[in-house]
Order: C-alpha cells, then sequence, then structure tokens
C-alpha cells in the first residue's frame, strides 16, 4: 500500500445478483485532491460512493481509506426531531460536541440565526447547507458527496458550489463528488473522473487557477462530454 | 460575486415566517343548538312528556350528581374504575410496548410475534368476557385483564409499523457518522416511532375505557359500572346518567392528556 494516500482502491467489484455494478475498479485519491466522479445513471458512480463510506461491506476487492470520512448527500437526511444545532454536532458525539463549535460551524454555512430551529422549518438550500456542515465539522480526512447540489434549484446550486469551493480551499479535505452535472464537476475539481460499466474509463486533470469560469476550459468540456457519449451537435 | 452575497441572495427567508399563532374567538353560535337541546330535554321533563323512569330532568341528573359526590358514593366509584383503567392500561401498555419493538427490531422477533397477535387481534375481545370469567371469577382480575387486552392490540399494531417504517436513509447518514447499532436505536429508531406510537396511544386509551365499561357492566360490585347497575335496579335514571356522564368525561381528559402529550413530544413536526 503506497503511502500518502486518502483513497487507494484495486479491483474493486460490486454485483448485486448477476449485474456487475463495479467491475474491478481502481481509484487513488490524494490528500487534499478534489475528485469529481461523472457518469451516468447506472454507471455505479453511487455503489463506489456507498462502498468508501463504508454502508456497503459486500464487496470484493481492496480498499483502504486514510482518516475520518463523512458523508453528505443528495438528501440532507437531517434527524427531523433535533435542533439544527444538534444534527450538526451529532456525528461528534460527546468528544467536542458542544453548542459553540456548532455555532462556528453554523456561521461558516451562514446558518447562525437557525441555531435553535427544527430542520423542518429550513429551505432546501438551508437544510443542504446544514448537511455540509454537519460533515465538515468532523474535520474529515475524505469528503464523500453523493449529488449534494442534485435537488437543489439552479440558484442555489450555483450559490453552493462557490461555497463548497470555499469550503475545500479552507479545510483541505480530500473530496470525491459523485454528480452528472459535467459542468459542476469542471468547476470544482481537480481531476475528473469518468465512469462506465463499473470502471473508470477516462480521466481529465484540471489546472486552471480558482475561482474558474466555465469558458476557461471549454476544450476539456468537449472531451468529458465525448466520454460520456455525448454526441459534437449536441455540445455545441 | 463573492459566495457570501450569492448565498444572501438566493437563501430565502422561509424560517423566519412563523405559521400564525391563531388565537380565534370561540364561535358562540356553535353553543346555541346544544343549550337549546338541554333546553328542550328540561322542558320535556317538566312537562311530563318525558317521564322520570325514562329519563330524568337535567336538573335532578345536576342534582343527582351533587348527592352522590357529596354522600361519597361518586368518588368511591370513580376511584375503583380510575384504578381498573389505569392497572389494566399499564400491564397492556407493558406487554404491547415489549412485543412491539422486540418484533419491530428483530427479524426473528418479528417472525414469531406478529403472526399469532395478527390472528388474535381478529378476536372480539370484548367475546373473550364468559371466558374471562371462568378464568380469573368475578373479582377485579377479568375487568383488568379485559383492559390490558383493548390497550395491547391498537398500541402493539403502532408500535410495530412505527419501528419498522424507519426510514432508511436516516439510519444510512447515521452509520456513516460512526453511529453504533445501540445509538442508532437510540438516536433514530425509537424517535422515528414516537408520532405512530402516540397515535396508538390515544387509540387504546379510548378503547381501555370501552373495555372497563362492558367489563363493569356485565358484573361488578364497585365502581361506576355498579353505581349505574345499582341505580337501574331503582329506576334512578338520574343516577344513571350521572354515571354516563363521568365516563366521558374521563374519556375526554384522557384523550386531552395524550394530547398535550403529543404537543409537547412532537413539537419538531410543526414547520
Amino acid at each position: 500500500m503506497a503511502e500518502g494516500l486518502t483513497v487507494e482502491a484495486r479491483g474493486l467489484t460490486k454485483r448485486f445478483g448477476t449485474r456487475e455494478v463495479l467491475s474491478g475498479l481502481d481509484l487513488e485519491i490524494s490528500p487534499g485532491e478534489f475528485v469529481a466522479l461523472l457518469g451516468r445513471s447506472g454507471s455505479g458512480k453511487s455503489t463506489l460512493l456507498r462502498v468508501l463510506a463504508g454502508l456497503d461491506s459486500e464487496v470484493d476487492g481492496e480498499f483502504s481509506v486514510h482518516g475520518t470520512v463523512s458523508v453528505a448527500f443528495q438528501q440532507p437526511r437531517l434527524l427531523p426531531w433535533r435542533k439544527v444545532w444538534r444534527n450538526v454536532v451529532l456525528g461528534l458525539r460527546g468528544r467536542g460536541a458542544d453548542r459553540g463549535l456548532a455555532e462556528r460551524a453554523l456561521a461558516e454555512m451562514r446558518l447562525r440565526d437557525h441555531a435553535d430551529a427544527w430542520p423542518r422549518t429550513l429551505s432546501g438550500g438551508e437544510a443542504q447547507r446544514l448537511s455540509l456542515a454537519r460533515a465538515l465539522v468532523r474535520e474529515p480526512d475524505l469528503l464523500l458527496l453523493d449529488e449534494p447540489f442534485g435537488a437543489l434549484d439552479a440558484l442555489t446550486r450555483l450559490a453552493m458550489h462557490a461555497l463548497v469551493a470555499d469550503l475545500w480551499a479552507q479545510h483541505q479535505p480530500s473530496v470525491l463528488l459523485v454528480t452528472h452535472d459535467v459542468d459542476e464537476a469542471l468547476l470544482l475539481a481537480d481531476r475528473v473522473l469518468i465512469l462506465d460499466g463499473g470502471a473508470i474509463v477516462a480521466e481529465h486533470v484540471l489546472t486552471h487557477a480558482r475561482p474558474r469560469r466555465l469558458a476557461d476550459h471549454l476544450d476539456v468540456r468537449a472531451r468529458v462530454l465525448a466520454d460520456l457519449g455525448v454526441t459534437d451537435h449536441a455540445i455545441a | 460575486m463573492s459566495t457570501v452575497e450569492l448565498l444572501e441572495r438566493v437563501a430565502e427567508p422561509v424560517a423566519t415566517v412563523q405559521a400564525k399563532r391563531r388565537k380565534r374567538l370561540p364561535d358562540l353560535r356553535r353553543w346555541l343548538s346544544p343549550i337549546a337541546l338541554v333546553v328542550l330535554w328540561q322542558v320535556s321533563s317538566a312537562t311530563g312528556l318525558l317521564p322520570p323512569d325514562k329519563l330524568s330532568s337535567p336538573w335532578t341528573v345536576l342534582r343527582a350528581g351533587i348527592d352522590t359526590a357529596r354522600s361519597g358514593e361518586l368518588g368511591e366509584a370513580f376511584a375503583v374504575s380510575i384504578t381498573r383503567v389505569g392497572v389494566g392500561f399499564a400491564f397492556g401498555a407493558a406487554i404491547a410496548l415489549v412485543l412491539g419493538v422486540v418484533a419491530g427490531l428483530s427479524n426473528w422477533g418479528n417472525a414469531l410475534i406478529d403472526p399469532p397477535v395478527q390472528m388474535l387481534r381478529t378476536l372480539p375481545f370484548l367475546g373473550l368476557i364468559p371466558l374471562l370469567i371462568l378464568w380469573f371469577g368475578i373479582g377485579e382480575e377479568p375487568k383488568i385483564v379485559l383492559v390490558a387486552l383493548g390497550v395491547a392490540f391498537p398500541l402493539y399494531l403502532n408500535v410495530h409499523s412505527g419501528i419498522r417504517n424507519v426510514d432508511d436513509q436516516l439510519i444510512e447518514a447515521t452509520t456513516a457518522l460512526g453511529f453504533t447499532r445501540w445509538e442508532r436505536l437510540w438516536h433514530v429508531v425509537l424517535p422515528s416511532a414516537v408520532p405512530q406510537t402516540l397515535v396508538g396511544l390515544r387509540q387504546s386509551l379510548g378503547i381501555a375505557w370501552l373495555a372497563l365499561i362492558v367489563g363493569e357492566t356485565v358484573n361488578a360490585d364497585a365502581g361506576l359500572g355498579y353505581l349505574i347497575n345499582n341505580a337501574r335496579e331503582f329506576l334512578r335514571t338520574d343516577v344513571i346518567v350521572v354515571g354516563l356522564v363521568v365516563y366521558a368525561v374521563l374519556g375526554l381528559v384522557t384523550d386531552a392528556l395524550v394530547r398535550l402529550l403529543e404537543r409537547k413530544a412532537l413539537r419538531w413536526r410543526k414547520g
């Protein structure tokens, strides 16, 4: 096992019945690296993320994840019977799960005023920010994001992209972002992986300075879309 | 545009719009017809249209209520009846909670417990009175068992389904946050079963009173049912109505208590 990698997976294979969802997948993520995983529905994106999160242990192959892992899902998955601030520190339990810490994390997400609210009173974007706060307050070495902006409206999604970019720059976790939004991947990631048929079929390294603009990497965008099987005239 | 600006423009202040506390005055018109009915009842009694051996006048009922309360008769009957319901409810609820939690949490528990409970549930439990009398005689036991049976089934069903219907997404999310099995049980599964359990509690309390009334009416030597039966022997329809009113008030009070409990326990549900 190589030293210093946050995630190292070799030959991951996962079957549901006779269907092979992951077939011999290899993956490496370095500390602090932001990796986006693109793929069509059913390509095994979410399965891979669940395996790395430890939510699915029935998998063949080897993988190791170094350090603390946090997950943010497409739905915020808050405990509705816990006040907002208690949801933030849910993953700390005992070690420093105090209100001050929760309020600092909420302030970072501009949710401080909602500390004593019930999760049901939050808007979709607020709930998703709370879910991110809950993941980040654990100071994870690896942050797994499973289409966390997929259910948000377009404007809120843009704001979330900027927020995630800021938070990543500040906390420096390794990130694996599962998404099917190509532009989202190009704006945020150091490296874009294309998953197809349960294996990684292409990789694009992005070196543009941040904050990025879509116009910066139209060339990569075209290649990524081609990898995903989108035809030329659809891109133009 | 910075992140902060963007967020401020996008984040809608939904939570600040608190649901308005409606504090309307009670609609007095709704009192008109009940009062009219009581007046009609009183007038019918006074004019002899309604003979007292069929139904006493409201005024006589009120006086009978005061008299039986003064003599201690009503208080004593009340204490006996409420003890029966209390003890029966405690037994029934304890059994329902234990069985419901075990069947809800464990697949083996579910396989072993749920089928017989579902089968027994189809028995009309009030029809068991003859058997209960044969088994327990005519003392306190058959009445308490009847109440316990009436309480246990609805509560079991609701606890069971409350636990079974826990949101898998929350289980997964807390697992990812490092919760142990017991922490998930305590912080996720049981709290999520509370709303359904409270629904079951209301149903079972309603049935508890019904079971008590039937049990006491069939045979008793103390309690509200005895008071009513005894009054029948002497054609005291006023005392019968007093007993019925007390039953009704008790049912309303317990229902209100559960609703209060619901409001306290389910504050998070209101937006």
